[in-house]
Parts: C-alpha cells; sequence; structure tokens
C-alpha cells in the first residue's frame, strides 16, 4: 500500500509540474511574423509528411 | 633596441591571446570533437574504404556547414544565457518545447547506446567483455562530473578530445602516396558517377556533421561555461578550431581506410580494425582505441546534452558546477541515461542493428525543428538585439540549413527503405 501511495504521489506531482510548466510557456513570446508563420507551417508540414511515411513503413512491414 | 622591444610586446601580447583561447575555449572544441563519435568514425572508415581519397574534398565542404551551424549557438548562449530546450518552450510555447525536449531525450538515449556499442565493440577487440566496458565507462564519465566544476571537466574532455587525433600518426603509419591524396581528394568530382550508392554516403557523411544533440549540447555548455557577449568572438574562434579539427580527424580516417581497405566493404570501424590489425598490427590498434575515444566522447557530451535540457524546463538545478547535493535531479538525469543505455547495450539479443537504424530516423523528426528554431530566434531583435542575424548570415545559415534538412531526411528516409539509394 506504502509503495502504490508514493508512485501515486510521485505521478501526481509530476503531472502538477508538467501543469505548471505549461501554464508558464502557455504564449509564445515571439512575434508571428509572416516569416515565422510560414516557417511554423512549412516545419508542421514537413513533420506530417515524416509521420505519413513513418506510418506506411509501418503499413508495408505489417502487411 | 626598439625592434626587440616591439617583437617582445608582440610575443607577449600573443602568448595572452593564446592563453585567453584556452581560458575560454571548449564548447566549440569539444562537441566538434565528439562530432566524430562512433557513427562518424564508421561512416569515415566506410567511405574511404568504398571510394579511397575520392571524397576528401565533401569532407572539406563539410568545415564551413558544423562552423555555421554551431556559430549561432554560441551566440544564442551567450547573449540570452538560455539552453536551446529553455528558449524554445519561451519562444514558440509549450506544444513545439515538449515535441523538442521528448525527441531530443529519445534521439540522446537512441544514440548514446549506438555510442556505447562503438566502445563496447572496440574494447572487445582487445577482449574486453561488454559489461567491463560499460561499468568502467559509466564509473569514468560519472567521476568526470561529480566533482562539481563544469572547468575541470572540460579540461578532462580535452584530453580525450587529443586522443581523437589518433588518426593522423595512423595516416602516416600506412604510408599513403601524398600525390595520389592530393589528386585524388581535393578535386571535386564522384569516383565511379554519381549514382544512388555515391548519393547515400554524401548523405550519411553530412548526416553524421550536425546531430540535434549538439545545438542543444553547445548551446547549454556556452550558458554553463558563463560565456558572455564579450566572448562571442572567442566562442567563434573555439567553434571555428573544433571545426577544422574535426574536419582533419574525418580526413585522416578517410586516408587510412582509403589507403590499406581500398575497395572492401566495411560496415563498421571495428571491423575495419581488425582487417587492419591483419597488415599492421599497430594501425589496427590505434583504430580500435580511436573508435572507443570517438564513442566516449559521443556519450560524454549527449549525456550532458539531455541533462542540461531537462534542468533548464523542469527549473531544477543543472550546471556543473553544483554539487550533487546541490542538484541531484540534473545528476540523476546524467546517470539514468548513460546506466539504461549501457544495459540495453548488454540485453542478450538485443535489435541493437534497427536501434542503429532508428536513431537515423528519430534524428530526422528532431534536426528541422531544431535548425529552424535556431534560425528563428537568431532573428528576433527583442532578444538578440544587435547580435542577431545579419543579412549575409542569414543567407548562408540558410542555405546550409535547408540542405542539411533535404540530405539529412533522405537519409533518415533511406534507413527505412534500404533499396531506395541503392
Amino acid at each position: 500500500m506504502g509503495i502504490i501511495n508514493f508512485f501515486k504521489e510521485l505521478f501526481l506531482n509530476a503531472v502538477n509540474v508538467v501543469r505548471d510548466i505549461n501554464k508558464k510557456y502557455e504564449k509564445p513570446r515571439i512575434k508571428m511574423t509572416p516569416l515565422v508563420s510560414f516557417s511554423m507551417f512549412m516545419l508542421r508540414t514537413y513533420l506530417l509528411l515524416l509521420v505519413g511515411i513513418l506510418f506506411y513503413k509501418f503499413y508495408t512491414l505489417v502487411k | 633596441m626598439g625592434f626587440l622591444s616591439k617583437l617582445f610586446y608582440s610575443y607577449r601580447r600573443m602568448a595572452k591571446a593564446v592563453k585567453l583561447f584556452f581560458i575560454i575555449s571548449g564548447p566549440g572544441l569539444i562537441v566538434m570533437m565528439a562530432d566524430n563519435d562512433a557513427g562518424g568514425i564508421t561512416t569515415y572508415a566506410a567511405t574511404g574504404a568504398r571510394y579511397g581519397y575520392g571524397l576528401i574534398w565533401f569532407l572539406l565542404l563539410l568545415l564551413p556547414v558544423a562552423y555555421y551551424v554551431q556559430e549561432m549557438t554560441v551566440r544564442l548562449g551567450a547573449v540570452t544565457k538560455r539552453g536551446h530546450a529553455e528558449a524554445i518552450f519561451e519562444a514558440f510555447g509549450s506544444f513545439w518545447g515538449w515535441f523538442s525536449l521528448l525527441d531530443l531525450i529519445l534521439v540522446d538515449w537512441l544514440t548514446l547506446i549506438t555510442e556505447f556499442i562503438g566502445m563496447t565493440a572496440a574494447l572487445g577487440i582487445f577482449g574486453v567483455p561488454p559489461y567491463i566496458t560499460v561499468i568502467v565507462v559509466t564509473i569514468i564519465m560519472g567521476a568526470m562530473v561529480i566533482q562539481g566544476r563544469y572547468w575541470t571537466w572540460e579540461k578532462i574532455a580535452f584530453l580525450f578530445c587529443a586522443l581523437n587525433l589518433i588518426y593522423i600518426p595512423c595516416a602516416f603509419m600506412v604510408h599513403p602516396s601524398v600525390s595520389d591524396v592530393l589528386a585524388q581528394g581535393i578535386r571535386p568530382h564522384f569516383p565511379g558517377g554519381f549514382n544512388n550508392e555515391m548519393f547515400f554516403f554524401l548523405m550519411a557523411n553530412i548526416g553524421t556533421t550536425i546531430a540535434p544533440w549538439m545545438v542543444f549540447f553547445q548551446q547549454s555548455a556556452v550558458v554553463d561555461k558563463g560565456m558572455q557577449e564579450k566572448d562571442i568572438p572567442w566562442g567563434r574562434l573555439d567553434t571555428l578550431v573544433g571545426s577544422v579539427f574535426t574536419v582533419i580527424v574525418a580526413i585522416f580516417c578517410v586516408i587510412v581506410t582509403g589507403t590499406v581497405l581500398r575497395g572492401m566493404n566495411i560496415d563498421s570501424a571495428a571491423q575495419a580494425s581488425l582487417v587492419l590489425m591483419g597488415t599492421n598490427k599497430y594501425v589496427g590498434t590505434f583504430i580500435a582505441i580511436g573508435l572507443f575515444d570517438a564513442g566516449f566522447l559521443g556519450a560524454i557530451c549527449i549525456s550532458l546534452a539531455s541533462s542540461w535540457a531537462f534542468g533548464e524546463v523542469f527549473g531544477w538545478a543543472h550546471s556543473l558546477n553544483h554539487k550533487i547535493k546541490e542538484a541531484p535531479w540534473f545528476y540523476a538525469c546524467y546517470f539514468l541515461m548513460l546506466i539504461s543505455a549501457g544495459i540495453v547495450v548488454l540485453i542478450p539479443g538485443a535489435p541493437l542493428v534497427l536501434i542503429t537504424l532508428f536513431v537515423q530516423v528519430v534524428a530526422v523528426t528532431l534536426l528541422p525543428a531544431a535548425l529552424v528554431f535556431l534560425i528563428l530566434l537568431l532573428n528576433d531583435e527583442e532578444s538578440m538585439g544587435k547580435f542577431k542575424n545579419t543579412l549575409f548570415m542569414n543567407i548562408v545559415d540558410l542555405f546550409i540549413v535547408l540542405v542539411i534538412i533535404v540530405l539529412s531526411t533522405l537519409y533518415g528516409i533511406s534507413a527505412l527503405f534500404p533499396n531506395m539509394f541503392k
């Protein structure tokens, strides 16, 4: 029971810490100029494409 | 008399400058030498064995690539006094922050495993069992950090950087023809024509030049060392000297295998070392020592890069200038990374080849993001002030970053689909 409580407390602590970090960095400080927005858009597209390729690889492996 | 006194003062000034350089240098030199890690040495050994001296010119091109990317981290760290992980959280918000941090930890941990694979393979040549290697390496790396001074850690790391130069005497010992090296190596050309295999080797070489952990490591090291804005010129020189050394080591490694193993299919530096022992015992031994050192240098930097990043984001004390009881989480993270990666290598039947390939795939998800954030942060006038990128820097950095992104992405994809470029 003691161990369960210990891990429960540890988990709850971690959740609180992550929540605090999320709150602290809630708003991006950098100014969203057209260049920054374009770069972020390209980055998102790139990562989505990469995830797509990974899923394709997984699909071909399973198949 | 006037001439002599002028000469004396010039000498004094030079001696002072050199002394100052050795005080301020460190992060750039260490990160660049650690860039020639176990994976890097394997790539260079394979390149030399496959193409002889034919791709030395390409390695020379990697010098400005490495310098320009890492130079940005010096400025960003010295001006903002923040590591790269914290800078991303603060500037781009928690989503991109968590993405970068978790990706960094995953790619660092996987790369750390590959460094342990290199170290155990290298010492395995001398009959050292893998578990002894893992235990001894972990103890040495622990001893390097627990003394509670960044300066001491850095100077010990310098010793291992010096050992990385072992490939230079190796190259002289195999007696390469200097005229052949110059004739075949300096002229830009593609030996055997530009085909899929050649493209794969070019991608592999550029893929080992810039790794995500390097960006995070150098920026955090600059902050931990306490570099100020006035130290930026010295930081640049440190990075430049480091890039020159990293390329020199890579070239001499290519010369060794290009001279002795030309035409052979080499899969790892350990294999190259074993084959070389058959022809020249000392060269083979030196290659093995160099491989161990390369893995060790990579491991000390990678495990620190992760601990610094975690410390910055979670707000823990995260400096090598702290004792263990002052920064327990920082050191716990450091040892956890090291010990867990070491244990994976010792697991019988662990999919080590798969892990090596997976590193390349995971790295390409983080590298473009880290580099794009780097350029955007360097253009942020609010935090960088007069140290923000100039137009010329932007053109050069953007070109280099785009080339790295395209080639490293193709390299990562080639790990998923091995027949694509072969």
